[in-house]
């Protein structure tokens, strides 16, 4: 019915309705995505952004007088690389185990179970810097509940500093990360439970198939596609995580992440230049996971397109 | 006798998980009634109800001004970005255009960009607009993570409103602008409000933007102020005034949260199962 002219009008318009939104995201997202590498090859600073010079790949890496300068070679940068992987490998696979397990026990039907979804939502509603100071005064050596908790229980004979311990203290970052976003991966995992067909069960149940096993062969490939989402939205989230770590433990270098690193560059230290590139390989580093990550999946998250 | 173990196992399961859940919130909240140095004996069960802590927030914090420029952010965000998404979706959804998968890739791109990415340029920006040390700066730069969020949302349900819809109204030459407004908003609200409360949530424990652009304690928002507050020396953090301060802050949206359990939920799955 419709002529060509007319759906070329309605192209236009719809290019008319966007284009509030798209200026902002140019000016809020891809512009100064584009002026924080510009400035990783300058050698700006805080208090003068306006005059620098360019210097080049040196703020990333470069070799003067027998030494190695730049990001690449700073050791502090590797021990942030080494603590923000192991915090997105353990956090996300903790997560998503207990956030599978937490959704296949909510969704059997039992009395009070909408009561235990609303409880699931508290950690969730909680702000980041909050869960953090709540877990830091609970993780306290000297006052903490916790310590308290265990000597009494008789589990540890002695305080145990949580927090300033380097062999504890991405540790105990990773709890305050799994107890704040476990219900997260559960109530999408529960929503896509709630979408598996009820016969699928009813006739593994009268083939008499044990439950572990139905999980694995029938549940787990139905809830997949959930899951990848799930899953990645975790890793990003996992990648850049900054404020948990800024508030409970600060830039020690048992729990400096990619992102406290760059932002003590920038912002404690001034260095612009030094500091926007270690944020544009933070950007480079999550990018080039998350395609791996979408390859590996085959995630199609085009996929309700028409 | 099976049954009754299974549901004995269940409940109990159920408890430890309640009990992990809550306890750091009934924890702070405890904590948030003690003062003095019964503060520092550790005890599970409420013993004091003292309310020095939260009226040192007030006092000595100038709190309740963070609370408000918390408030002025989140809302103006959340209006802001809905307004833009909405136009935005309905051109995303509703017409075919040249272009549109990768329009909607590029925002699903832009929505996993890393913020500390664009720090340094977004910093020179809010300077060059005069806008460091304002609350403007938080608004315009947390469009960054709400906007693609919100965009993606409620294009995927309008994309579920059957065509029939505009097509009568289209045919009778009325304007989209109109049957955007007339049509679709009525339509729309409840996915506007499931999306509008996650972007009030994201904005309201917003933390590296604010702790970047703003300087003095009169324009710091809530998660600032609370990440900053410090006694009299590092060592001595008045743990009651952070305790009260997050316990502030935190009951408000629990209570959003369970009264909008549904809608948020609905939204959420919205965003990551469907899209």
């Amino acid at each position: 019915m419709r002529g060509p002219s007319l759906s070329s009008e309605r192209a236009r318009t719809a290019w008319l309705f966007l284009t509030p939104m798209l200026i902002v995201l140019l000016l809020v997202a891809v512009w100064p995505l584009g002026r924080t590498l510009y400035f990783s090859l300058t050698n700006a600073t805080l208090v003068d952004m306006e005059h620098y010079s360019l210097v080049g790949l040196s703020n990333y890496l470069t070799y003067d007088n027998g030494r190695w300068y730049g990001v690449l070679s700073d050791p502090q940068w590797f021990a942030a690389l080494r603590n923000t992987l192991v915090f997105a490998v353990i956090s996300v696979t903790l997560e998503t185990v207990l956030g599978v397990l937490i959704a296949l026990l909510l969704n059997a039907h039992f009395p009070g179970r909408g009561l235990m979804r609303a409880a699931m939502l508290v950690p969730w509603a909680i702000p980041t810097v909050v869960s953090a100071k709540m877990w830091g005064w609970m993780l306290n050596d000297q006052f903490g509940v916790i310590n308290d908790a265990l000597m009494r229980t008789g589990l540890i004979a002695e305080p145990v500093a949580w927090l300033a311990d380097p062999s504890l203290s991405l540790l105990s970052v990773i709890l305050v990360d799994v107890w704040k976003t476990t219900p997260f991966v559960a109530l999408l995992v529960l929503a896509a439970l709630q979408m598996v067909p009820k016969d699928c069960y009813e006739a593994a149940e009268v083939d008499g198939i044990h439950p572990v096993r139905v999980f694995f062969r029938v549940t787990l490939p139905l809830i997949a596609p959930a899951l990848a989402v799930a899953i990645i939205f975790r890793l990003l989230d996992a990648m850049r995580m900054f404020d948990l770590v800024y508030v409970m433990t600060g830039a020690t270098d048992a729990t400096i992440t990619l992102s406290v690193f760059a932002q003590q560059e920038l912002i404690g230290f001034q260095d612009v230049g030094y500091g926007s590139a270690a944020s544009t390989l933070v950007f480079f580093i999550i990018a080039l996971l998350t395609a791996l990550y979408v390859m590996a999946t085959r995630l199609d998250l085009g996929g309700r397109q028409r | 006798m099976r049954g009754l173990l299974k549901n004995a196992g269940l409940f109990l399961a159920c408890l430890v998980l309640a009990v992990f859940l809550l306890f750091p919130l009934y924890y702070a909240v405890i904590t948030s009634l003690k003062s003095g140095s019964e503060l520092f004996q550790v005890s599970y069960w409420p013993r004091e109800f003292d309310l020095t802590s939260y009226a040192r927030l007030w006092t000595e914090q100038n709190f309740g001004r963070n609370i408000l420029n918390s408030i002025v952010v989140a809302t103006s965000v959340v209006l802001l970005s809905l307004a833009l998404a909405l136009t935005a979706a309905f051109a995303l959804a509703r017409v075919r255009f040249a272009g549109r998968g990768l329009l909607l890739y590029a925002i699903l791109g832009i929505s996993m960009f890393p913020q500390i990415a664009v720090l340094s340029g977004l910093f020179e920006l809010i300077r060059v607009l005069g806008l460091y040390n304002n609350l403007a700066s938080l608004v315009l730069s947390y469009m960054i993570f709400t906007l693609p969020f919100t965009v993606w949302v409620l294009t995927t349900f309008m994309r579920d409103l059957p065509v029939e819809l505009e097509e009568a109204a289209l045919m009778d030459g009325i304007s989209p602008l109109v049957i955007l407004f007339r049509v679709f908003l009525p339509l729309m609200a409840p996915a506007m409000a499931a999306t509008g409360l996650l972007a009030f949530i994201a904005a309201w424990n917003e933390f590296l933007f604010a702790l970047t652009f703003t300087l003095v304690n009169e324009q710091r928002t809530v998660p600032v102020a609370i990440a900053l507050i410090t006694g009299a020396s590092e060592h001595e953090l008045p743990w009651g005034s952070i305790m009260a301060a997050s316990v502030v802050v935190t009951l408000p949206l629990i209570a959003l949260v369970l009264v909008f359990q549904r809608r948020m939920v609905a939204g959420l799955t919205a965003g990551a199962v469907k899209g």
